[in-house]
């Protein structure tokens, strides 16, 4: 039977197209400032992936902190390497042959074993579920210890796993505080011993 | 290969098929941290691997792709809501390590951060 073409797939293909190209594109130039051109395209690809999976609050995510953290990346990369040699660091020849040899037989380890399973292989377009519900709401209370996506779940040794993300939610939230104080303290700057250096 | 590829337009795409561009990031993200010699680029590098993770929790996480009831549902999308977060955090460090690398070396060139080496 002829079918017409399903676009999710087709859109799919599209934004994994373009992560894949592009990662790829990021290993093999060697200028600095187009390496992260690249990366945020393909962490912009990559978004579009999530979206296609149903994911949206965490494709909005990527968006917002991964591509703008990158964004942030980008502008180092211009301003530490304005002046002449450090644009292009380029790799020497006999590392590209080891990095290729291990790069490779790690593709052709991992490759294989996403085919090993059939329920891998994606649902036909009947079974498909035909409602779309935005994740948003419930990922929400599942941070703050409420999975409300689980309420049903009948088997009781398995509603142990409902208790939700409130403790890791705290933990991360402080991480992140400490994280970006450390940072400002290692990154602050240092007057005197520049003048030093000057003179 | 061919089931795979024979019916990729017409019918809905699988684990599988995320868990390929999931595997392509990660060997290209551990082949930048390998060769460049870059801090930036090497930032880079791990920045694609997270990605390339979270792009399988994701999959796995998601009631679109696969048939049986063994999804991880909303938790995949919650671990990958916090690789993105911790993946910030190192962002925020590993540059300020490179800022003040560069202000003692004036080079961002990790070759050069052999002091310690035996």
């Amino acid at each position: 039977m002829e079918q017409g073409i399903y676009w999710p797939s087709f859109f799919f293909l599209l934004f994994g197209a373009i992560s894949c190209l592009f990662s790829v594109a990021v290993v093999l130039t060697s200028n600095i400032v187009r390496m992260a051109f690249y990366l945020v395209l393909a962490l912009a690809a990559t978004s579009g992936l999530f979206f296609l999976a149903g994911a949206d609050f965490v494709g909005a995510m990527q968006l917002m902190i991964y591509v703008g953290g990158t964004l942030v990346l980008l502008i180092f990369g211009v301003m530490l390497t304005g002046k002449g040699p450090f644009v292009s660091l380029s790799t020497r020849g006999g590392e590209w042959i080891l990095a290729a040899l291990v790069g490779g037989s790690l593709l052709a380890t991992l490759l294989p074993a996403t085919q090993a399973v059939d329920q891998w292989q994606g649902i036909s377009r009947d079974e498909l579920p035909q409602t779309v519900s935005p994740t948003a709401t419930r990922l929400g209370l599942g941070l703050l210890g409420a999975r409300v996506d689980k309420l049903d779940q009948p088997n009781p040794a398995l509603r142990e796993g409902m208790s939700g993300y409130l403790l890791p939610f705290e933990i991360v939230s402080i991480h992140l505080l400490v994280v970006l104080i450390g940072a400002a303290y290692l990154a602050r700057a240092k007057r005197r011993r520049a003048t030093e250096i000057v003179e | 290969m061919t089931p795979l590829f024979a019916s990729l337009l017409t019918e809905p795409v699988g684990v599988s098929h995320y868990m390929m561009v999931g595997a392509v990031m990660f060997v290209c993200g551990a082949v930048c941290m390998a060769t460049k010699r870059n801090i930036l680029g090497v930032l880079m590098g791990i920045e694609l691997v997270l990605n390339g993770a979270n792009i399988n929790f994701i999959a796995f996480g998601s009631p679109y792709l696969r048939s049986d009831a063994n999804q991880l549902g909303l938790d995949g999308q919650l671990i990958a809501l916090f690789v993105i977060v911790l993946a910030a955090a190192e962002a925020a460090v590993a540059l300020a390590i490179a800022l003040n690398f560069y202000n003692q070396h004036n080079s961002i060139d990790i070759d050069r951060a052999d002091e310690l080496q035996g």
